[in-house]
């Protein structure tokens, strides 16, 4: 007798399965969840931690002193940065001037810890999340732009 | 007719032999290899293969400074990171005597128990799938991507995101978490009974789990087995009852903890599916009085622990995480070692799976929920 009670209530839970399943089913334009990924882009949110840059303003300065805090805050070695001492002309010191920051994308594990110790706030977060790319030397970046120099007002 | 008397009377001489599950099988979450010693379906010996995924993390803490080792607890149990963030964080703070807000506590606790929530939907859906109903895969990470978008939002990152360090927490919390959350609530409450729906009354989902890897009271705490596998044994093991640290300690929050006394696979679901719904009424008491606060204390630049011993113990979504720090007065750690849930509830898989059939194995190791670099760290 459990035999065809059994069998009774296979179909009935099988049912009670099939009531969700189906519910979604004949619903299926009213709680769309996926998104349909490259013509649909995700809303990325301002936090979201994509990878390190660095911001240029108008006249291609950015705030860098070249003070390797965040070269050696960093626990994995992704960040280098080359450096030396440059004349100024005006005051006639010589002065700490960053060559290439060199930041290796392949290394980072988003730690947030070069920024946090970043003392003039030179470096944040991007928002980029899209990284794959067919050679892994194109994940190596110099995050300054050629040419570029510190801001004036910059104090290190 | 038993299987043993079959053999018996038809002269059957068999022999046992030996094959692998895994490193690379579906149903091993990982790189976990199993070394089976069987007699036709008949499970005679399980013999857990690790190191397909060691990384020295352990080794790698004593290079780094203490800031820098949150980041490496993300990757050990990446699906309950923030508790693992949080047992470092508590650790540390225990060592220098910080005694951080109460806003801090409550965003740790409320963040910490969404993680709990994400890790068992995710949990639900490949224990699904792995017995065989790829439906339930999809309605699991459904519903965990609503969590996912809230920490992306808060934290930055959605699976890794190394929020709680040593003296508070990272960002304060966006402005619309609140609301997320609420909106979350309302929306799995009505989603979970779904779950139940779809396969803890399915009669085929029953006779898979039901009798299926007992691990009895005695057995479950020799192998110091903790978490749902430990409750699903009878074994109260609620480190949030027992030694209760963030906001648990400074409010009396009303949850119980799902005991049942089977041991079977069935239970160690229910117990799973309980703790969702628990979790939901911890974040519910917690969310709509966060207090204010300082969202983090100040340290030292180079954060330097006294000489000894730390230890402290969290409730991740799979057990008991340990964090011992052995300190020398050095900028990092002189030893650093985790008790990770997962590798003592792995340790406990062939006192369940001698004797059961092949098939049964994959039910077994799914309601383990094993992370397997939570086990090879």
């Amino acid at each position: 007798m459990s035999y065809f009670s059994e069998i009774y209530r296979g179909f009935k839970t099988l049912i009670n399965g099939f009531r969700v399943t189906h519910k979604y089913f004949i619903n299926a334009r009213k709680e769309i969840v996926t998104v349909q990924y490259p013509e649909e882009r995700p809303v990325i949110f301002d936090r979201f931690k994509g990878e390190v840059i660095m911001p240029h303003d108008e006249n291609n300065e950015h705030a860098c002193t070249g003070c390797q805090a965040c070269e050696i805050a960093c626990p994995n070695g992704s960040i280098e940065i080359i450096w030396d001492r440059v004349l100024n002309e005006e005051t006639g010191k010589k002065k700490k001037t960053i060559d290439k920051h060199i930041y290796h994308l392949s290394m980072c594990t988003m730690c947030s810890q070069c920024i946090e110790a970043c003392p003039t706030g030179a470096i944040i977060w991007g928002q980029e999340f899209e990284h794959s790319v067919t050679d892994r030397s194109e994940l190596t970046k110099v995050l300054n732009n050629p040419g570029s120099k510190v801001r004036a007002d910059v104090e290190d | 007719m038993d299987y043993e008397a079959q053999i018996k009377k038809n002269q059957f001489r068999t022999e046992e032999y030996k094959i692998n599950m895994g490193p690379q099988h579906p149903a091993t979450h990982g790189v976990l290899r199993l070394n089976l010693t069987i007699d036709g379906e008949i499970i005679k010996r399980v013999e857990p293969d690790l190191g397909y995924i060691h990384r020295g993390i352990e080794k790698m803490c004593e290079y780094d400074s203490y800031p820098q080792i949150i980041h490496l607890t993300d990757r050990m149990d990446y699906l309950s990171s923030h508790n693992n963030n949080e047992a470092v964080a508590l650790a540390i703070e225990k060592a220098l005597e910080i005694e951080v807000s109460d806003r801090v506590k409550y965003i740790r606790t409320i963040v910490g128990e969404l993680t709990r929530l994400a890790s068992h939907q995710l949990w639900w859906g490949v224990m699904g799938m792995d017995l065989g109903a790829l439906t339930s895969y999809f309605y699991g990470f459904r519903d965990r991507e609503v969590i996912n978008d809230i920490f992306e939002e808060t934290c930055g990152a959605r699976l890794t995101m190394n929020y709680s360090i040593p003296g508070g927490i990272r960002y304060d919390i966006h402005k619309n978490f609140v609301q997320r959350v609420k909106d979350f609530i309302v929306h799995f409450r009505s989603k979970l009974p779904e779950y139940d729906q779809l396969l803890t009354g399915n009669i085929i989902f029953e006779k898979r789990m039901k009798g299926v890897g007992i691990l009895s009271k005695e057995d479950a705490i020799s192998y110091g087995v903790s978490g749902p596998v430990a409750r699903a044994s009878g074994v109260k093991s609620d480190i949030r009852k027992i030694k209760p640290y963030s906001a648990f300690a400074v409010q009396d929050i009303d949850f119980k903890e799902p005991i049942y006394t089977e041991g079977d696979a069935y239970s160690r679901y229910k117990v799973r599916i309980d703790e969702m719904w628990e979790s939901m009424r911890i974040i519910e008491q917690l969310v709509d009085n966060i207090p204010e606060g300082n969202i983090k204390e100040p340290t030292k630049a180079v954060i330097k622990l006294p000489k000894g011993e730390f230890y402290q113990r969290v409730e991740t979504a799979r057990g008991e995480l340990g964090v011992y720090i052995n300190s020398d007065g050095k900028k990092s750690p002189y030893r650093m070692k985790f008790r990770s849930p997962g590798f003592s509830n792995l340790s406990a898989l062939e006192d369940m799976a001698v004797g059961s059939k092949l098939g049964d194995l994959v039910a077994m190791m799914a309601t383990l929920d094993l992370v397997v670099p939570d086990i090879d760290r």
